[in-house]
Formats: C-alpha cells, structure tokens, sequence
C-alpha cells in the first residue's frame, strides 16, 4: 500500500467551513492530521482609513453567529478611545444582550450542530445528520432547541431592534435604552429556557454514558486554559482580568488587564491554514498551547454565582477529580450547558434589576486616547479588539483576536488523536470519518469569525496498495 | 417529491445562514415540504445532482467559490443570490480597492511573530481572487433576496414562493440593503 493523503472536505456541522487532512503511511498508519481553514477576508486591513464610529457596524460582519459578541468588544475598544465612563444602565444592557448571544450560539451548537450525532448517532445516514433529521426523530426536543435559541434572538431583537447584526452598542453605551413594556414578555420565557437546558445536561449525560468508548479520545490531553473572571472569581462574560491555568489545575497568572494581551499572547502563521495559531508567549510556539471558551471558563472560576448553574459547575469539577482541571474537549458540551443554563438565570435576575430601565445609556465624548482595547468573552471564548486611531477617530491599525483562533492548535491535536486512535490502516469508514469531525464540534469553532471558509470538494477517499488494488473507497 | 432544497455558504460571515435558522417553529414546518439536500448545517459532502432550489449566501471571493459556482449551477434548476454578499460583493468586497498581498500582509506578517509569512500551500487553501464579486457576474442566477442579512420574514415569503416553483419577486417591501 502506498502512502496516501485522506481529505475530509467540507468539514460539516460546524460554523464554517474547513477540511481535514489525514496523512497515511505505507503501512497504513497515520502520521499527521491537520486541520486547514480555507478563506480570507482581510478585516484587519481594510478597516484602516473607516471610522473608528463605524467599526461595531463592520466588524458584526465578521461573523452572522456572534456579531453582538464582536459590537459589544468594539464599542469597549470605542468606550477606551473616549475614556468615558460608561453609565450602569447601559453596562448592564450590554450585559444582558451578552447573555443572550450566549444562548443562543450555545443553543445552536448544541441543539442544531451536534446533537445529531448524539442521538442519531455517529453511524447514521449522514443525509438525516442534521436539524430536520432531528425533527423527524425526536420533535419535541427539536423545538426545545429551536425555542431555546429563539429565546436568545429576541432579547437581542428586543434591545437592538433586529436579530443579526444589530448597529445597538456604541463607544459610551448603548443607543437605544430598554422597553420597560417587553419586560413581563422576556421574563414569561425563563421557565421554559431554564426547562429546556435541564433537559439538554439530562440528555447530554445519557449520551455520556452510551459513549464511554469513544469519550476518552476525544481531544484528551493538557493545555493551559484562559479566560476572564470577575474579581472575586466568579465565571465572567463581560468584564473582569484574564487568568491562566495549567492542564493540573494550577493557576499560573492572575488578574491581568485584558488591554495587556500581547505581552502574554502571540501569534504564528503556517503555510497551511488561513486560521493563525496563537500561543502562550512565556511557553513559546507550540508548546504554548491554550484553550479558550466554555471548558476552559468553567474550569478556571473559583464559582458560578447562579444557584442552578453553580450545582453544575460542582458535577463537572468533579470529573476533574485529582487531575486539577477537566481536560478532556468532549466536556465542551457540559460547560457549553452549564452556561447556557447559567445566562438564563442571569438573564432572569438582570431583567429585575430595576437599573436596566434606566434613560442615561449612553456617555459622550471625542477621541481622547489614541489606543483602544476592548476585550469581552465571546461564546467560543475570549475575544480582542485592538485600534489605534487618529485625533478625528479615522482608524489607522486594526487588530482583532478572535475565540476560535485561540484553539487552533487545541483543534489540531484533537484532529491527531482522533485520526490515530481510529484509523488504523485496515478501515476507514464514514462513520469513523464523523468522529473525527465531532472531536472538531466539540470546540464548536466559528470559522467565519476568524477568516471563514469553503471547501467545496466532496469527500471521496481511496486507498490503492503497491498494484494499485483498491483497499478501501469511501464517498459521500 | 418534495423538492430539493441545498444552502451554500462562499464569503460570507454565514449570517444569511443564521436568518434562515431565524424562521425558528416554521423550520418544523418546513421540514415537511422540502427536502435539505445539501447544506453547512447538514453532513452531505459532495453537491447532488438535480437540485430544485440552491440558495447561495456570499460572494465569489477565492478560485475554489468559482469552481464551485459553477457546480452550483449545472446541477440546480433555480439559483438565489441570498443576501447581500451575493448580490452585490458587501462587506466580503470591502477589500477589493486594496492589492491582496497587502491585506495578506498585515494579517499574515506583520501581525505574527512566528513564521511571518503568507499561507500558500494551495489547493490544500483557496488561492483569493483579486477582487470578491457578486455571484451573477460568474453564473445566470435566477432570484435575489437583498439583506445583511435577508429578515426570516423575507427569507419566508421568498423560500414559500420558490417552493411552489414560482421566482420570488423584488417586491419594494423587501428591497432594502443593509
């Protein structure tokens, strides 16, 4: 048998697209797998000469998934370059529209993307693997899903006046304040959003245990984690300092101001991915390897300050048990959970917090500071905004990190040890072949934020030996 | 038959995508009277052949876009430009008025400090083309919804139309950019 290249193209199910290469040797056996995001766009050039004013507008185009994650970081980045403080209602606004997108992206990733594979399973016909196959299979918990991330897309439309791409957060806060009339309406959805995430730990721990065979392979193995967390270490979303902690649960760095990120974090390139790979600097390139996002926020709080979502925390801590820390990707799909439950009883507690009715949202200002930072934890993890601006706000340097990108070379890893474990040069089956695309789910990577890509290649595998026999041939 | 309904996804940020998951309930609905054959959000790798409706959210930004539009083509009866990035190049066209290297530049250079360089290895990445365009300059499209992105409601009206067999028509309620 010869050595051979196996391509996974488009990698589906993902908010993205991207391909997977496996490469295997004469034997059989393989010995790399990569994963490669496969388009450009080129915010961070051809932003230079907008106004500063209009970057929550453009960047929310980064990505239809999370765009309020990216307006609510630009209008923080735009908050510094004024230096205004920000009034408490229109903090508070932006917390609650923070939440939401949390809902509803988690309930996406959970419900729409990867709970196919759970309850269809891995092995089923890949042309029912989707939403409307969930449908056909279980309805009820189908529009649980749907329901629940409408919930998420109407607290955004309530406060931004539209669901996607909403221009609502400004440097100085938000535009419009909150329709106190829409407040028994948002409040009538918390028992059935709180419902629906119980539901989805009850289902995701049946899964758990129908898949303890394949559980441990799934991107199992050390890496620092990152995120931010309030003062007192309460999970965070908003605000607060970065913290870092080790694959043993030791916290290694503490309370650093978010504006500081790149003496803590660079950023390498490969020939092979438009996707960059940021590191851990004082670990060097790759060994630096960090993750970002649900696993990684749920394990670096010292508490969540939520009763039901904080119960929860304690479950997941203890499957970390002596290790320190949980460090298996699979448990992406638990925190993503847990935090979804967690928004929605925060979202409860912030609609009756009489400050969000509040008329003062919004502080005025010219430029004041030529730099500006602002940083916020996006569903996938952390996210930065960083421009440098003129005395007229004219944008002259760009820089923006994206969550996804943080866990590039986590992806990657993951890709390899499934690949390994899994192949092993006798078979190759589609199955098998979607296994290796979960372990890609797990970490739920929205690709359109961080370049965004098509593959448009089908996938259609075939292994030849020395004769040019066919040993295996694989399509879909 | 139900028809065969496939979604693609070129430049884009995937929120026309989103809008079309925005139909919430009615994507229940849905699910009886049309058939996803293709699709992001689905586990389909290869374009099927004979496609009633292939919805095209982004524009033609790099060479695998081309090929694949014109894939897109041979195999659907009804091509829709879905969104703004289709229609008109949008947010994805903003760097057209800047030479490529240079927007690969700062991201790839200047903006890394190991291995600074610009990612090359092609095809296993899409080569970009000088300039993002819209999808009509490279194939016939048959129907265009505007929007960035398209509202669930106009996503609604335009998808209920199509799967009747009849064209959508730019109806000046829908016909608004932005």
């Amino acid at each position: 048998m010869s050595a051979s290249t196996i391509t996974i193209s488009p990698v589906t199910r993902i908010e993205g697209h991207a391909k997977i290469t496996i490469q295997v040797d004469a034997k059989g056996l393989v010995k790399d797998a990569r994963f490669h995001v496969n388009e450009f766009r080129g915010f961070e050039k051809f932003c230079e000469g907008r106004l500063m004013w209009e970057m929550g507008g453009i960047t929310s185009r980064i990505c239809g998934i999370c765009p309020t994650s990216h307006l609510i970081t630009s209008a923080k980045a735009g908050d510094a370059i004024l230096a205004v403080a920000v009034p408490q209602t229109a903090q508070k606004l932006r917390r609650l529209i923070t939440l939401a997108q949390w809902i509803q992206s988690h309930a996406l990733s959970f419900f729409h993307l990867s709970s196919p594979d759970f309850l269809l399973g891995w092995d089923a016909d890949p042309a029912t693997r989707n939403i409307f196959g969930l449908v056909a299979h279980d309805k009820e918990f189908a529009r649980r899903g749907i329901r629940l991330r409408k919930f998420g897309q109407e607290i955004i439309e309530v406060l931004g006046s539209r669901r996607i791409h909403t221009p609502w957060a400004v440097a100085g806060g938000v535009r419009e304040p909150f329709d106190p009339a829409q407040k028994q309406h948002l409040l009538g959805w918390i028992p059935e959003a709180k419902e629906t995430a119980v539901i989805a730990l009850d289902a995701l721990k049946k899964i758990h245990l129908k898949l303890q065979g394949d559980i441990p392979n799934f991107g199992n193995f050390r890496s620092l984690f990152v995120g931010l967390v309030a003062d007192d270490g309460a999970l965070e979303y908003y605000d607060g300092a970065l913290r870092i902690m080790d694959g043993a649960g030791n916290i290694i760095a503490d309370k650093i101001d978010p504006t500081r990120y790149h003496e803590y974090f660079g950023e390498a390139t490969e020939d092979w991915s438009y996707l960059k790979f940021p590191y851990y600097r004082p670990f060097g390139y790759p060994k630096g390897m960090y993750r970002v996002g649900p696993l990684a926020r749920v394990n670096i709080c010292d508490y969540i300050d939520t009763p039901m979502a904080e119960a929860e925390r304690k479950l997941f801590k203890a499957i970390a048990g002596d290790a320190g820390a949980v460090n298996n990707s699979f448990y992406f799909h638990y925190a993503r959970l847990i935090e979804i439950l967690f928004a929605v009883e925060k979202v409860e507690a912030l609609l009756n917090d009489p400050d969000i009715l509040g008329t003062n949202v919004r502080a005025k200002a010219s430029i004041n500071q030529p730099r500006g930072v602002g940083a916020c934890e996006a569903p996938r993890g952390t996210l930065f905004h960083e421009y440098e601006v003129n005395s007229d706000g004219i944008l002259e340097k760009v820089n923006l990190v994206i969550a996804t990108a943080q866990n590039n070379l986590a992806m990657n890893r993951t890709v390899r040890q499934l690949a390994m474990q899994y192949l092993d040069g006798t078979k190759v089956t589609e199955g098998i072949l979607n296994r290796i695309e979960a372990g890609i789910r797990c970490f739920d990577p929205c690709l359109s934020c961080s370049t965004h890509a098509i593959g448009a290649m089908a996938l259609h595998l075939q292994v030849v030996d020395e004769e040019h026999r066919l040993l295996w041939d694989v399509r879909r | 038959m139900k028809p065969k309904v496939a979604t693609v996804w070129l430049g884009g940020c995937s929120g026309c995508h989103m809008s079309f998951l925005d139909l919430d309930e009615r994507l229940i609905e849905l699910a009886e009277k049309m058939e996803l054959v293709f699709s992001p959000i689905a586990d389909i790798k290869e374009f099927p052949r004979d496609v009633d409706v292939t919805l095209v959210e982004g524009a033609v930004a790099n060479v695998e876009h081309e090929e694949f539009a014109h894939i897109i083509r041979r195999n659907s009866r009804s091509v829709v430009s879905f969104g703004d990035c289709a229609v008109t190049g949008n947010v994805t066209a903003m760097r057209n008025a800047i030479d490529t290297e240079d927007v690969l530049h700062r991201s790839y250079v200047e903006l890394a400090d190991i291995n600074p360089r610009i990612p090359r290895e092609y095809p296993t990445i899409a080569e970009l083309m000088p300039q993002a365009r819209p999808l009509h300059e490279f194939i016939t499209v048959d129907a265009y919804i505007h929007g960035c992105p398209p509202t669930a409601e106009q996503i609604w009206s335009a998808v209920s139309e199509l799967l009747q067999g009849r064209m959508p028509a730019l109806s000046h309620v829908y016909l608004r950019y932005g």
